[in-house]
């Protein structure tokens, strides 16, 4: 069902996220990860698991999100999971800088929206406060993820 | 205008709180998170105004004219707790921080000298997270087990389960007099007679009762009882730990400093009498003048008339609710204050939330403390009305309309 005109929600159950949240992509959990973290949000019960698999050059080639809780944790997981595939460790981070630089409402360039693809639609999260941290939370546990497999390689 | 059964004029009692006549997003805010916390009526913020404003100053210290004002408020505070819990003495009521800090204190100074290990703490299913975790943490240290009582699909305490779990081993039994996800009522005059027998003590969790019935602590005969000032439409930082007299004076106190001591030298220390033993510091007397304010006002509506009027809201809103096709009730036991749990097949909790509030209307979603229970109920999480005398019907239709603007949007 198309999206109704709200004005009170902003768009925040447009047709991308609620299509992520409906079929969220790579829910299969990865075996024999080299990057995974688990992280929970305390005060919700949300909770998300990312896991990824790198081939001999450092690219991801398999990735897996599981994700309990709202729409709109379980649709940038899903997302983040997508864009993943094929981006190196260090892209994905620069990824997830340009992500946290949206949803803290600062400006970005046309370049940076479009390297964030589908995950561009969640910058309407900001207008719900409280809500900023379901998207944010499967980029936290990107970050400890990559964290641990630093530590790990060095 | 007299328009429900309890006779309550429900018009004029919204005039008490400025705070409900606000918009929110556009429309009229529809406040059902009131067990969250409730809102406060103009008697009680003047009362918080005037003490700060006319009579600020230390208590049981002072022998100037503020002091002695602020000392008989103070006082005052003590025993209209004590009536509000039909206490028989004004030493029985200690003030604590809220109900978090009650338990905190019995656990402390109750349970702690008195669990050895292979002893038993009985809680049930249905407990909120400060009413678990200081006797989980009790019971590992000392090596003692942890027991909880079952509960039924409605939400109900499986009291035949409770009976047998019960041991020369009890040492104490912790549990809630109202769920705050479900609602449910529970037996507590039964609960504290099976343990009686036993010779174990009771402590009710009283943070979700006294906001929507009469409670008489001598009645029910439980040992403690516990309550926080704001859910009773009273100030936050500010609550009651009612104790058997002969119980409190056994127990060690919980923490240390002034206040709580008769006479100190650099080699001894000989404490206060009850219930200053247990109310070291400067305590929160603003909270306790302004909790005193509303027990007033509690009892000038009556809270006969409340659980009356609550529960034909109650009433009417779960049947509203249970017509709504895709939404579960969670929480159907017949005996339960107003509060409505409910979880929907198209949309996670917070997503309700999220668009209820748009139209207004304010429920908490999550997993209210008690994940436990969330988990004996197979979900994340619920959304959560909970309604005072201050709400009416309208703003079930309201909700209502709100629950079929989430349908809309995620169907």
């Amino acid at each position: 069902m198309p999206n109704l005109p709200d004005v009170p929600l902003q768009g925040l159950y447009g047709d991308l996220i609620l299509d992520h949240y409906r079929n969220p992509r790579h829910r299969t959990p990865v075996s024999h990860a080299d990057v995974e973290a688990e992280e929970f949000n305390p005060f919700c019960g949300d909770r998300v698991i990312l896991q990824f698999r790198l081939d001999g050059q450092g690219r991801i080639v398999e990735a897996g999100a599981q994700s309990e809780g709202c729409s709109i944790i379980q649709a940038s997981a899903s997302m983040l999971a997508d864009i993943a595939l094929g981006k190196s460790v260090a892209e994905l981070e620069r990824l997830s800088q340009l992500f946290r630089t949206m949803m803290r409402g600062e400006p970005s360039t046309g370049e940076a929206e479009d390297e964030l693809g589908d995950l561009h639609s969640l910058q309407v999260v900001r207008q719900f406060p409280v809500r900023i941290k379901c998207a944010l939370l499967p980029w936290t546990a990107l970050e400890i993820g990559i964290e641990g497999f630093r530590s790990k390689n060095s | 205008m007299t328009t429900n059964v309890s006779g309550l004029d429900v018009a004029r009692i919204r005039e008490d709180f400025p705070v409900l006549h606000q918009m929110v997003n556009g429309k009229p805010l529809v406040y059902l998170d009131n067990a969250a916390t409730t809102q406060k009526p103009q008697v009680v913020i003047d009362a918080l105004v005037n003490y700060y404003t006319l009579d600020n100053s230390n208590v049981h210290r002072g022998v100037h004219t503020l002091s002695q004002r602020a000392t008989e408020d103070f006082d005052m505070g003590r025993s209209k707790a004590r009536q509000f819990l039909n206490a028989a003495s004004d030493q029985e009521i200690i003030f604590v921080k809220g109900t978090t800090d009650g338990i905190n204190l019995v656990a402390q100074s109750y349970a702690r000298p008195n669990l050895g290990e292979g002893d038993d703490i009985i809680i049930s299913t249905m407990e909120h997270h400060s009413n678990i975790i200081p006797w989980q943490v009790l019971c590992q240290e000392k090596g003692a087990h942890l027991l909880v009582i079952p509960i039924n699909d409605a939400g109900e305490l499986l009291i035949d389960e409770y009976e047998k779990m019960l041991t020369p081993r009890t040492k104490l039994v912790a549990i809630t007099h109202v769920s705050n996800v479900l609602g449910t009522v529970n037996p507590i005059d039964q609960i504290v007679e099976i343990a009686h027998n036993r010779g174990v003590p009771v402590m009710v969790d009283g943070a979700q009762a006294v906001p929507h019935m009469a409670v008489d602590v001598q009645k029910l005969d439980c040992d403690f009882y516990v309550f926080s000032g704001h859910k009773i439409y009273g100030p936050t930082g500010i609550g009651v730990l009612y104790g058997k007299a002969e119980l409190l004076e056994a127990m060690p106190p919980y923490q240390l400093g002034s206040e709580m001591i008769k006479s100190v030298t650099f080699e001894h220390t000989i404490y206060n009498d009850l219930p200053f033993k247990f109310e070291p510091g400067t305590p929160h007397i603003a909270g306790v003048i302004g909790m005193g304010a509303a027990i007033d006002y509690l009892n000038a509506i009556g809270l006969d008339r409340i659980d009356a009027y609550e529960h034909d809201l109650l009433e009417y809103g779960m049947e509203c609710l249970s017509g709504i096709g895709g939404v579960q009730l969670i929480g159907t036991a017949p005996r339960k204050s107003s509060v409505i749990s409910f979880v929907m097949d198209c949309a996670h909790p917070h997503d309700i939330g999220t668009i209820l509030d748009t139209e207004g209307v304010a429920v908490r979603t999550g997993h209210h403390c008690a994940q436990p229970l969330m988990q004996r109920f197979g979900v994340p999480a619920t959304a959560r009305a909970s309604l005072s005398f201050y709400n009416t019907k309208d703003e079930i239709d309201l909700l209502v309309k709100a629950i079929d603007r989430v349908i809309e949007v995620f169907s």
